[in-house]
């Protein structure tokens, strides 16, 4: 587990340490390739497999921070369930040949990546410059805390989120059904 | 203040998130195609995630509030995904083309 306090000196290459901290960056380069992969790739099935790594990456990091069960549902859910359901919707819908000419200006790209690192940069800088409040922590956030709060304090959105679920799954199979022509 | 011990430093996970987030917002504004958006935005929720794990690990005081809002965003992104695809689904079967500059029917 991963100690709460900040270290102060530089651990060692090869110590306990160290060797966490080349993983956090392990983590960090799959996260930001993946990501990079699913929005820039020209094929979508290209764009599915980069967001599959994506996922890995931030359930990697999800560890980090202290919370293995919140890393397990990301693996389940998104690398599981999501991926798979867009790489479905793409086999089912995606035409292969590409389109050769294209009405889009030629502008989109640079001027969407610029507005894209603005917002990116801004942040960073939002983030840097803030100085964060430190509260002491009053319980340890372990999966039996997560279980007990859920089934106490977020009863009433525990509920609802398991409502807009089935709304969700009836709505899709109302919607994506094949209309008979009359 | 190593390269080490980044993983025990509020910045580099706020870093990290942002640049997920500039990327979803780079992919909604490049890709043609409806589930191009889609994975895009699959990845700016991603980085909205990573912001409310990094302040429930070091700047919250109560570590389970965070991880169930994660939790609660995980649900919301599969229905999205789930109701979006279907979309898609239904809109080739209309058009035959999933590409957003050729389903204009409603353009003004």
């Amino acid at each position: 587990m991963i100690s709460s306090t900040p270290l102060t000196t530089a651990p060692a290459l090869f110590s306990v340490d160290g060797l966490v901290g080349i993983i956090f960056l392990v983590m960090i380069a799959v996260t930001i390739i993946g990501g990079f992969i699913a929005c820039s790739s020209e094929r979508l099935v290209r764009a599915v497999a980069g967001l599959i790594v994506c996922f890995v990456g931030v359930a990697g990091l999800y560890y980090f921070l202290n919370s293995p069960f919140v890393a397990m549902m990301q693996v389940l859910i998104y690398v599981g369930a999501v991926a798979v359901t867009i790489s479905f919707a793409i086999m089912l819908a995606a035409p292969e040949e590409q389109k050769e000419i294209s009405t889009s200006s030629p502008l989109v790209g640079p001027l969407g990546f610029a507005t894209a690192a603005l917002i990116a940069g801004g942040f960073s800088i939002l983030a840097i410059k803030t100085e964060w409040p430190v509260m002491a922590k009053i319980n340890d956030g372990s999966v039996k805390k997560i279980g007990i709060q859920l089934l106490t304090d977020f009863s009433m959105v525990f509920e609802l989120i398991s409502i807009v679920l089935l709304i969700a799954i009836i709505g899709a199979l109302v919607i994506a059904r094949v209309r008979r022509e009359n | 203040m190593s390269v080490l011990t980044l993983y025990n430093d509020l910045n580099s996970f706020l870093i990290l998130g942002a640049i997920l987030f500039g990327m979803g917002v780079y992919g909604i504004v490049s890709r043609k195609t409806f589930i191009g958006m889609l994975i895009a935005a699959e990845l700016l929720l991603a980085g909205a995630s990573i912001n409310f794990m990094a302040f429930n690990r070091f700047s919250a005081p109560d570590p389970v509030v965070g991880q169930i809002f994660t939790l609660f965003i995980m649900a919301i992104a599969a229905a999205e995904a789930a109701i979006g695809l279907s979309i898609v689904i239904a809109v080739y079967h209309h058009y035959k083309s999933i590409d957003a500059e050729d389903t204009v029917q409603l353009k003004g």
